[in-house]
């Protein structure tokens, strides 16, 4: 099961993952359970891409500019990212980077 | 930022255009094969002496890592019979792209299965066309069976998990699915099954071996109860005309926009199914792989919207999509039309009205001589598949 995002968390590309840039947003390959996924619009790879640089979840959600609707679907995606390690909360030691 | 998920058009419908680079690429490094099977879909045996050499494998490995292609299914022939293969498949690690290789098991030995144990981005696939010697013997020729099952302790005490065991689907092992589950559970690993297509020497005996229409329903209610633990690519979207739920997995025809092989000697054709120059893109060798994979006519005119053409006025068109473009084509069935295996029954109509003596045949052709060994049922060597994980799973 997804694991429950927490909007007051950072979260952040998995390192282990690499994405590819494809007509309709993105193909993510996580090379550490060897999952591929699809990011289904080029402003949510743009978002997920720049999700490490936000305080928090809620942070970049708000930083974009969305609609509610938007930020649902981003919601959703992004839990089945979570789901499949694509997305990860950021650990301590890299938040004080 | 106004574009919404939501208004995406649905991944199938994205992948009929096309992408960027292959999701499902499969590479046959040799046509050399130990065994001599009579449906290997590539007609394998002896050595194509214009194989690519290793220097031309790492340069197209090296491509494949900068067009981020990040795992290709490695096949033949039998790839292990190549002296170079071990090198290449650290190199292909090296860089990035994984390799999920197909072999009948002659080279699994103890110590080779401990290092591929120890090496990340390395899959195996072992080829096993009945769940007991008896019916895999008869197709596949005689130890063929203790070759895989010797292949698979071995892979399993080295403490590999999840290799794969990959089985074409035979009027003659419809009936062993549960059997084939339950060798894959014992061993730890993951059962595969594809579907047999009239490709290669497959076309001479597709007509003896390819599922009856009882075991096709049989086989989709199977996938329905099971097919969450079981890979099946691309293989049984066919079956979907069978009722209203979909069966998990690949389900459209993907070559030449998410489909592809690269054979021995550098041609590249939209599907591992389809070697006929109607379906050759181009080669390797001139410019490259990514020219060939984005510029070809053949390719761009694949990725156009195709038509269903006997099939419009279907209602299971959508969940169906006309079958296996492959199958129609080995079978001399119109390519916009129904496939030679339609649930609703048009296949086996079209093949009774066809012109049987015209049936094209593959471009390629390395089989040793020319004799069926005949076993009461034709040897079977398993065809490597083109698309192993469904790109979909993960998808909500
Ligand atoms: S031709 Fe058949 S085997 Fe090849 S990609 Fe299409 S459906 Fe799959
Ligand atoms: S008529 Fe065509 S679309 Fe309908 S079930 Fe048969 S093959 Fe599929």
């Amino acid at each position: 099961m997804a694991p429950d995002l927490d909007l007051d968390k950072p979260y952040r590309l998995n390192p282990s993952v690499a994405l590819r840039p494809e007509p309709f947003g993105a193909l993510a390959y996580h090379f550490g359970n060897r999952k591929l996924s699809f990011l289904k619009a080029p402003e949510l790879v743009t978002f997920v891409r720049t999700l490490g640089e936000h305080a928090s979840l809620g942070e970049a959600l708000d930083a974009g500019g969305l609609t509610d609707r938007t930020k649902q679907s981003y919601l959703r995606a992004l839990a089945s990212l979570a789901a499949t390690d694509m997305i990860v909360e950021k650990e301590r030691d890299d938040r004080d980077r | 930022m106004t574009a919404t998920v939501e208004h995406t058009p649905s991944l199938v419908e994205q992948f009929k255009y096309g992408l960027d680079a292959p999701i499902c690429l499969t590479w046959e490094w040799t046509y050399a094969c130990n065994l001599a099977c009579e449906h290997c879909l590539s007609s394998s045996g002896r050595r194509d002496p214009d194989e690519l050499s290793t220097e031309e494998i790492k340069r197209v490995i090296d491509e494949l890592e900068r067009m981020q292609v990040f795992y290709v299914n490695v096949g033949g022939g039998e790839p292990t019979v190549r002296s170079d293969f071990w090198e290449l498949l650290d190199y292909a690690v090296a860089h990035h792209v994984g390799i999920k290789f197909s072999t009948n098991g002659v080279k699994i030995t103890p110590d080779r299965a401990k290092r591929l144990a120890a090496t990340d981005y390395v899959d195996v696939q072992i080829s096993l066309d009945g769940a007991t010697r008896e019916v895999n013997d008869a197709v596949r020729g005689p130890g063929s069976f203790d070759m895989a099952m010797r292949a698979l302790r071995n892979l399993a005490d080295a403490g590999m998990r999840d290799f794969k065991i990959s089985v074409v689907m035979t009027r003659q092992n419809v009936d062993q699915l549960d059997e084939f589950q339950r060798i894959a559970d014992g061993f730890g690993a993951q059962l595969r099954i594809t579907r047999l297509r009239p490709s290669g020497r497959g076309a001479d005996v597709w007509d003896e071996l390819h599922p009856t229409g009882e075991q096709q329903r049989q086989l989709y209610e199977w996938l329905l109860a099971n097919g969450d633990r079981v890979l099946t690519g691309d293989s049984f979207f066919h079956l979907n005309a069978l009722g209203s739920e979909t069966l998990p997995g690949l389900n459209l025809c993907g070559a030449g926009r998410v489909v592809c092989l690269i054979d021995p000697v550098g041609d590249v054709y939209a599907c591992p199914f389809a070697i006929h120059d109607v379906f050759k893109a181009g080669n390797v060798r001139p410019a490259g792989f990514q020219t060939v994979w984005r510029d070809s006519e053949l390719f761009k005119d694949l990725r156009r919207p195709q038509t269903g053409g006997a099939c419009d006025s279907c209602a299971a068109y959508d969940s169906c999509q006309g079958g296996c473009m492959a199958a129609k084509f080995f079978t001399g069935l119109p390519l916009d039309g129904p496939d030679p295996e339609c649930v609703k029954g048009h296949g086996e109509h079209a093949l009774s009205t066809r012109d049987s003596s015209a049936l094209p045949k593959p471009s390629q052709d390395h089989s040793r001589g020319t004799k069926r060994v005949s076993l009461g049922m034709p040897s079977v060597r398993m065809p490597d598949r083109a698309c192993d994980t469904s790109p979909l799973a993960g998808l909500t």
